[in-house]
């Protein structure tokens, strides 16, 4: 039981297992929901989905999963032939009734009449609606003409009209972690981040400190602890400014600065289009004040982890040419410098904002991806947290 | 073959092949797999199936090798002595054994579970390979090699989050469970809910047809609401081209057929189909 629904959710991505499987099943012998698919929809969702980055394709693959159960519905009907039916039907029927029908022409008659009219309300409802959609104009008067036919003629609504159901509305798309980052998920981008920083703190036994406490403590064992040592985060950022990266860089520093306090070392820098032989800090002072990368590199150790951020849009020859870059004239191309990094630094990711399918289009983000042995990573949550484990590995 | 499905785990072919040659040769199993696939468990069905103890050794990120063998608890000594304890005089009373100590000394062979070994550090299966191999281990505190009497058996699970190095790989052999396929599927859910699906439709049923009600339930449910339900319980039943024909006259038999299976009561069923007919016409 269940098995296609459970294959349907792993067809849309949502990591169940068969856990989950049968901790939904448990819940159903439990009775905990009865004969009610709105009810079943929290259950299942509470059973099966453990991340709410997975509420969205959750909704998804239930709505797909009930589209295909509703088709069902005409089967149903059509499982009883008409014939017995009919018998059936008669059989409830009062003498009086009978004798009624019978003037009006006998009970097939009276079927045939009431599907013609049953399909002429449906013309109708349909062409309706089809003008509504072209102009409105006639329809405020024409309205409650129709109510009232309908509610004369008894005759029922032949479609259905459900009320739009709960996974219909895709409410948690925003959670979705594959869709890029906004200011609403700014905080759950964060999180991520946050636990990149503390995988650098672990406790040791401070020898020297315990026996010295320990001798100031009259001879009275006094431990303490102490940090690990080596294993503090340095990161070192360089974010492209100018252009088209103006609305992304705002996004990633606020990302940044808001974890400032959490690393212990936190460098950043701007670059514009790709990194040559100088970088700033201070975006008004970017003509004056620049600092030149070979400083950089030798003042920051091996152990630092580098981010750079960019869409890594730009001419192919800013990257390979000396000379190549817009602002300036460069003696040594884009594509040495950034080798130097390479070379120095074991951990170096490039996070792009513009989005991943876009990126085999476009020769300059694949010459920058293969410049960073493609550590390059998408900016949203998952391709964050995507670099940061790359960055702790 | 040693180790087969059991009343309550179904083993596929090629992992009863694999635990089969772990045993008889006397190597660690490595077993992957995604989450969820029975890899923890598998280690329990095999204490089992063979009549052995288990011994679980479940894997921290702060998990050292070392703590698999023993350790040694200095700083209650230290602390002992300055109480002036007895005990201070024997190191072995500071030596609490660890898991592998406790499966190598055992006198009968027993399965040892070393549960997630992905966990802990990168160097902590380097750090149990001689273990692994000679199954003994040297006391460092009180001079002696402790020896297994018997060759545990050993199982190792693995999550796959950290690449495992390869002079570990080499001592083992590897299995890789696979998600299981459908029917494999069906066959684990009927091992542990077995008539599940029957007694959820004849109950829908008879709550409808107010032969008997469900405790706690306010209201009955409607036509509609009921066949949602039943749609959704049976719905495995039904092979998927019928569901995606939309010829009804194709998809009368299987369908009947379905529920006939589930419901023994043809007449509920009829009726039901009728008093939804009823209810969407009126």
């Amino acid at each position: 039981m269940l098995i296609n629904f459970f294959l349907t959710l792993r067809k849309y991505k949502v990591p169940v297992t068969l856990r989950e499987l049968m901790d939904l099943l448990e819940a159903l012998r439990l009775r905990i929901v009865y004969a009610n698919i709105d009810d079943f929809y929290l259950l299942s969702r509470t059973c099966l989905v453990k991340d709410e980055k997975n509420y969205d394709k959750f909704d998804r693959a239930f709505s797909a999963y009930f589209k295909g159960l509703e088709d069902l519905h005409g089967m149903l009907e059509s499982l009883i032939p008409d014939e017995w039916l009919r018998r059936e039907f008669e059989k409830t029927l009062t003498p009086e009734e009978l004798e009624k029908i019978k003037s009006l022409g006998g009970l097939e008659k009276l079927i045939e009449a009431f599907q013609k009219a049953r399909e002429e309300e449906e013309a109708r409802q349909a062409k309706e609606a089809k003008e509504g959609k072209e102009g409105k104009e006639g329809q405020e008067g024409d309205d409650p003409e129709q109510k009232g036919k309908k509610g004369a003629g008894g005759l029922g609504q032949g479609k259905k009209k459900k009320a739009k159901k709960v996974w219909d509305e895709r409410q948690y798309k925003n959670l979705d972690d594959s869709v890029e980052l906004g200011t609403r998920n700014i905080k759950i981008a964060l999180r991520r981040l946050r636990k990149f920083a503390r995988t650098g703190k672990e406790e040791e036994l401070d020898m020297k400190g315990t026996i010295r406490a320990t001798a100031d403590n009259g001879g009275m064992l006094d431990i303490r602890m102490q940090p690990e040592r080596k294993n503090t985060v340095k990161v070192l950022c360089f974010f492209d400014i100018g252009g088209s990266m103006d609305a992304h860089v705002k996004i990633c520093e606020e990302l940044f600065s808001a974890t400032r306090t959490e690393f212990k070392h936190l460098e950043s820098f701007y670059f514009h289009n790709f990194i040559y032989e100088s970088v700033w800090k201070d975006n008004r002072r970017r003509m004056n004040e620049r600092l030149p990368t070979f400083e950089i590199l030798n003042k920051y150790a091996h152990d630092y982890k580098v981010v750079f951020v960019g869409d890594a849009t730009m001419a192919p020859y800013e990257i390979t040419h000396a000379g190549g870059s817009v602002e300036h004239w460069n003696e040594e191309p884009g594509a040495v410098w950034m080798s130097r990094f390479t070379h120095l630094y074991d951990k170096i990711v490039w996070i792009n904002p513009t989005p991943q399918e876009t990126w085999e289009y476009s020769n300059s983000v694949a010459m920058t991806r293969e410049l960073v042995n493609g550590k390059m990573y998408p900016l949203t949550i998952r391709g964050l947290e995507e670099s940061m484990s790359a960055l702790t590995k | 073959m040693i180790f087969d499905s059991t009343a309550t785990y179904i083993s596929t072919d090629e992992l009863s092949m694999a635990v089969d040659a772990a045993v008889k040769l006397e190597r660690p199993l490595l077993v992957k797999g995604e989450p969820g696939t029975g890899k923890t468990l598998l280690a329990e069905e095999i204490a089992n199936s063979l009549g052995m103890e288990l011994i679980q050794w479940h894997i921290k990120s702060t998990t050292k090798a070392q703590q698999g063998l023993y350790e040694y608890d200095a700083v209650t000594r230290l602390r002992d002595s300055q109480l002036g304890d007895e005990r201070v005089k024997d190191i072995r009373n500071y030596i609490k054994k660890g898991k592998l100590w406790q499966a190598f000394e055992s006198d009968k062979r027993v399965v040892l579970l070393i549960d997630e070994i992905d966990k802990a550090d990168i160097e902590f299966p380097n750090d149990l390979l001689q273990e692994l191999d000679r199954m003994e281990f040297f006391v460092y505190e009180t001079a002696e090699t402790i020896k297994a009497k018997q060759r545990p058996v050993v199982v190792i699970t693995s999550n796959n989050e950290k690449e495992l190095p390869d002079a570990f790989l080499r001592r083992c052999f590897f299995h890789y469970i696979n998600f299981p396929d459908r029917e494999t599927m069906q066959a684990i859910v009927d091992v542990h809910y077995p008539e599940i699906k029957k007694e959820l439709v004849k109950e829908a049923m008879d709550i409808f047809f107010d032969v008997r009600k469900v405790p706690g339930l306010k209201k009955k449910p409607s036509t509609s609401e009921l066949i949602d339900w039943l749609k959704l319980l049976m719905a495995d039943d039904i092979p998927d081209e019928i569901l995606t024909n939309r010829d009804p006259s194709k998809a009368i038999p299987p369908l009947y057929g379905a529920l006939v299976k589930n419901e023994q009561d043809v007449h509920l069923l009829e009726r039901l189909a009728f008093m939804n007919r009823r209810n969407s016409r009126g």
